[in-house]
């Protein structure tokens, strides 16, 4: 085998070519599509789905972005400018955020990763893109009926009691779609515990997966929390049960609780597979094994489970009592621990390899600094102290973008690009891709580094017209948007152009390691291997067996 | 055109926030550029080359390193954040207390001697004042940049905030939690007036104390019928209540606080004063002030008995 040998970049030394039968050319119907049980065809499916979720969501920001152009509510009236952002959080969390990597790089890679033939469950999967579906023809809906205004965070009492806009349809979306996130992460699950190939033991398992394993089990747990708790704002909303509303005795702060107990691990559903996608990406651009593998493993497991315990940091100005302030703030600071340590080691991992510098590299990389500032900031609004004045104002907004578009896009985007020539079998033009993920760093630091300061200054989030002081910062802001806009449009195109006129990318294009790439053809064949594959080595072996202990 | 970059420091919290917010600043920074900086040099230095090996290494010593000593930083920061926060919950003795009404979508607010005002809070310098707040509707946040104080604003609950400005000047209020419609312009100004000054402009106020309101809706709604300390009264006296222990049916007590004696206006079926037939109506037409008016003649009635 080659793996001993010295790795630059002239590797790899094997290569298939492109095999005339795939998975995406042996049944060309429309119901081999829509009907396939195939991962590979159902993460497609998520992929065009997603992608159109995230114009939608994407149009909703510009419109707003350009509202806030001026300080006086001019463009937009108040209700549309609310029912804007509400869809924009609706439309980006729950169908671009938390099913962009699992569902679609995690149902691609998943099986070939761990030298499977498919998920454990392949018509349940299929049954999680329908449900997702049916999930965003209620988003659908609910745009063409008018909207909703709440937030989407659908705060009580005002989403059970107050708002006259589409509240019990946003709950039902987020009931429904919920289990579709639920049913990929069961799967997901089962599918690593059951179906991992001879050999292929926990500690030779990708990064990846252990990253999705994490997410999985937040999947599980928490997303029956949330679709409870929009339930039963459901129940109140129509049947005027006193659950949350104190007028019918009910209390809303614990609605908070309950939607932050999801709502915070949530998070983590969004971020842990983007920090899976770097470590694979970093290893091979590195040509190395990751640095403390084990640490960068356990890390994503112990983020999962200590993620379960901070929901009240979002809650310090919500007379949430003094102590348990105290005993939240401290968890967080716990969290932001195993984060620091993947940031360590993945900047390790560059040290004594040998760095390629290609796209899915420059993303993340972009990622792992755009990650500190997102992280960073993170500690200051989980000090109690600190937070007081930054809580609900832009500051937490730009913050979370930080964390979900600079760390998780990133991330999806790092992965799609690493990650093309495997599903398309196709290469596209790198002069142009690095171009534009350099556009991404600087459109997006544009956008939401102005958005720290005049939320510092104190301009709250969510409004709609908003103090002449605050101006300056919000056209920065919005001047940014625009770029970072047109760098999310380019590669549509030059994607899409590999698609026809790309060169053939042949089995391993980038020279990693993994079965996805040193026994899978691109595209796969329709069963992923015709035999399967057993494990004899470590993930990440581009350094052959020797390790450099200090 | 106005385009400040740091806000003004108008309380006794702000420098003390501003110092953690810098400090924070500059170590969050320092360790974003160091951090993107190392994975550059590295990416550069060890640039591939054909024919080098790369080398991969493991060290047990470095992942307790960087384990411990984040670990460290951010135990400090908890702690530092948790020093300024108590600033906040500690509310010193000998406030000047003010009462604030959210509502969709104003501000409503009212002095110690009656004196109200909309979306315009005037207060004293360098004097400690404390805000009573409840909404009549859905949560609002009350927010004043200039003083880095920010509390949400609950439905049938009080909630505190205090601040001590420290300079004379109007600074804008923002409701910081959404709520609804107009919530971008649920906004105000507090004015920060010299100690005489602000004497002088609470004169102007009108001649009715909240107590006193609340005497007169006493009498109105009929409170007074069952409420009275010389009849066969069908309901408790409330003379010397406020801040006692109150024993309810069932053998429970609780401190009759502000809360509680919302509670026993609104929905008094929720608890029971021990020995009383749960008699006692409900008041639909009730406002968030009426009831804040009823809380300060109750409270003067326990203060009289003093
Ligand atoms: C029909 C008679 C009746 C009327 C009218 C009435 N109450 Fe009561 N109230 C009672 C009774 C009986 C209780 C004790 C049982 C209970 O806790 O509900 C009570 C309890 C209370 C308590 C709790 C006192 C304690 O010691 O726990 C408060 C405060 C109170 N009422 C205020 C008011 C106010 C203010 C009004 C007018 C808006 C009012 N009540 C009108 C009968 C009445
Ligand atoms: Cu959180
Ligand atoms: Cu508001």
């Amino acid at each position: 085998m080659a793996n001993d040998v010295v790795q630059g970049p002239d590797f790899p030394e094997r290569d298939y070519a492109r095999p005339e039968v795939n998975y995406l050319n042996w049944k060309q119907t429309v119901s081999s599509w829509l009907l396939s049980q195939d991962h590979k065809r159902i993460g497609i499916m998520y992929l065009v789905s997603i992608s159109i979720f995230f114009v939608v969501g994407g149009l909703f920001a510009i419109m707003f972005r350009l509202e806030l152009l001026t300080p006086e509510g001019d463009l937009l009236q108040a209700d549309t400018y609310n029912k804007f952002f509400t869809l924009h959080g609706v439309v980006m969390i729950f169908f671009f955020l938390i099913p962009s990597i699992p569902a679609v790089l995690g149902n691609f890679l998943i099986p070939l990763m761990i030298g499977a033939k498919d998920v454990a469950f392949p018509k349940l999967n299929l049954a999680s893109w329908y449900i997702f579906m049916v999930g965003g023809t209620i988003g659908v809906i609910i745009i063409l009926v008018g909207g909703v205004d709440t937030g989407w965070t659908f705060y009580t009492p005002l989403s059970t009691s107050y708002s006259n806009t589409h509240v019990f349809l946003a709950a039902m979306l987020v009931f429904i779609t919920g289990f579709s996130s639920i049913l990929t992460g069961l799967n997901f699950l089962v599918t690593i515990h059951k179906m991992r190939a001879p050999g292929m033991t926990w500690f030779r398992l990708p990064l990846f997966i252990w990253a999705h394993y994490a997410t999985s089990v937040i999947q599980v747990l928490g997303t029956p929390v949330v679709a409870i708790t929009v339930f039963l704002v459901g129940v109140e909303r129509i049947w005027g049960v006193g659950i949350f509303d104190p007028a019918l005795g009910g209390d809303p702060v614990l609605f908070q609780h309950m939607f932050w107990f999801y709502s915070h691990p949530a998070v983590y559903i969004m971020i842990l597979p983007g920090m899976g996608v770097i470590s694979e990406v970093i290893a091979c651009f590195s040509r190395n094994r990751v640095f403390g593998y084990e640490f960068v493993a356990f890390s994503s497991v112990a983020i999962a489970i200590i993620g379960f315990l901070v929901w009240g940091h979002h809650m310090y100005v919500s007379g949430q009592a003094m102590y348990s302030n105290l005993v939240f703030s401290l968890l967080t600071m716990l969290v932001a621990v195993p984060s620091a340590i993947k940031m360590f080691n993945w900047t390790s991992t560059l040290y004594r390899g040998n760095v390629v510098w290609e796209t899915p590299m420059i993303y993340a990389i972009g990622f792992i600094g755009l990650f500190a500032i997102g992280g960073g900031t993170g500690l200051f609004l989980g000090a109690t102290g600190m937070d007081v004045p930054l809580h609900d104002t832009y500051f937490v907004v730009s913050h979370f973008h930080y964390v979900m578009v600079g760390g998780m896009v990133m991330a999806y985007l790092a992965g799609i690009h690493f990650y093309w020539p495997k599903i398309t079998g196709k290469m596209y033009s790198q002069p142009i891709a690095k171009l534009c993920a350099v556009l991404v760093f600087v459109g997006f630091n544009c956008t939401f580094f102005p958005q720290f300061l005049v939320g510092w200054l104190g301009m709250p989030r969510r409004y709609h017209s908003y103090h002449p002081d605050f101006q300056v910062l919000n056209v920065m802001s919005t001047l940014g948007a625009s770029i970072l806009g047109i760098g999310f449009v380019i590669p549509v195109f030059y994607l899409g152009w590999s698609l026809f006129y790309g060169k053939d990318a042949g089995s391993n294009p980038w020279g990693a390691r993994g079965l996805e790439w040193e026994v899978c053809t691109s595209p796969p064949d329709p069963h992923n291997f015709h035999e399967i594959p057993v494990v004899t080595k470590e993930a990440y072996a581009y350094t052959g067996e020797e390790t450099l202990s200090v | 055109m106005n385009f400040p970059l740091i806000p003004e420091q108008a309380s006794t919290f702000a420098p003390n926030v501003d110092l953690m917010f810098y400090a924070l600043t500059a170590f969050v920074g320092l360790f974003t550029i160091g951090i993107t900086g190392v994975v550059i040099f590295l990416g550069i230095k060890y640039k591939a080359e054909p024919g080098r090996k790369s080398v991969h290494m493991e060290s047990m010593k470095l992942e307790l390193l960087w384990t411990v000593i984040p670990a460290i930083i951010a135990l400090g920061i908890f702690v530092w954040g948790a020093i300024i926060y108590f600033d906040y919950q500690n509310i010193p003795e000998n406030t000047l207390d003010i009462n604030v009404i959210g509502k969709q979508w104003m501000w409503k607010i009212q002095h110690g001697n009656g004196k109200r005002e909309v979306n315009e809070l005037h207060v004293p310098v360098n004097k400690a004042v404390k805000l009573t707040m409840t909404s009549q509707d859905v949560i609002h946040d009350f927010y004043i940049p200039a003083f880095r104080v920010k509390q949400d604003v609950l439905p049938a609950k009080y909630t505190e905030m205090w601040f001590e400005a420290t300079k004379v000047g109007t600074y804008p209020v923002f409701c910081a939690e959404y709520c609804g419609t107009q919530h971008s312009t649920m906004d105000g100004i507090v004015v920060v007036m010299e100690q005489d000054d602000y004497q002088e402009w609470l004169q102007g106020g009108p001649p009715v104390t909240p107590a006193q309101a609340g005497e007169t809706i006493f009498q109105q709604m009929g409170c007074i019928t069952c409420h009275d300390a010389g009849a066969a009264s069908r309901g408790p006296i409330l003379n010397g209540v406020f801040g006692r222990e109150v024993a309810l049916r069932g053998g429970e007590t609780v401190v009759a606080d502000e809360e509680y004696i919302r509670e026993s206006i609104m929905t008094p079926s929720a608890k029971i004063a021990d020995g009383y037939a749960p008699l006692m109506p409900t008041f639909p037409n009730l406002d968030e002030e009426d009831i804040l008016n009823i809380i300060a003649y109750i409270k003067s009635l326990s203060d009289e008995q003093q």
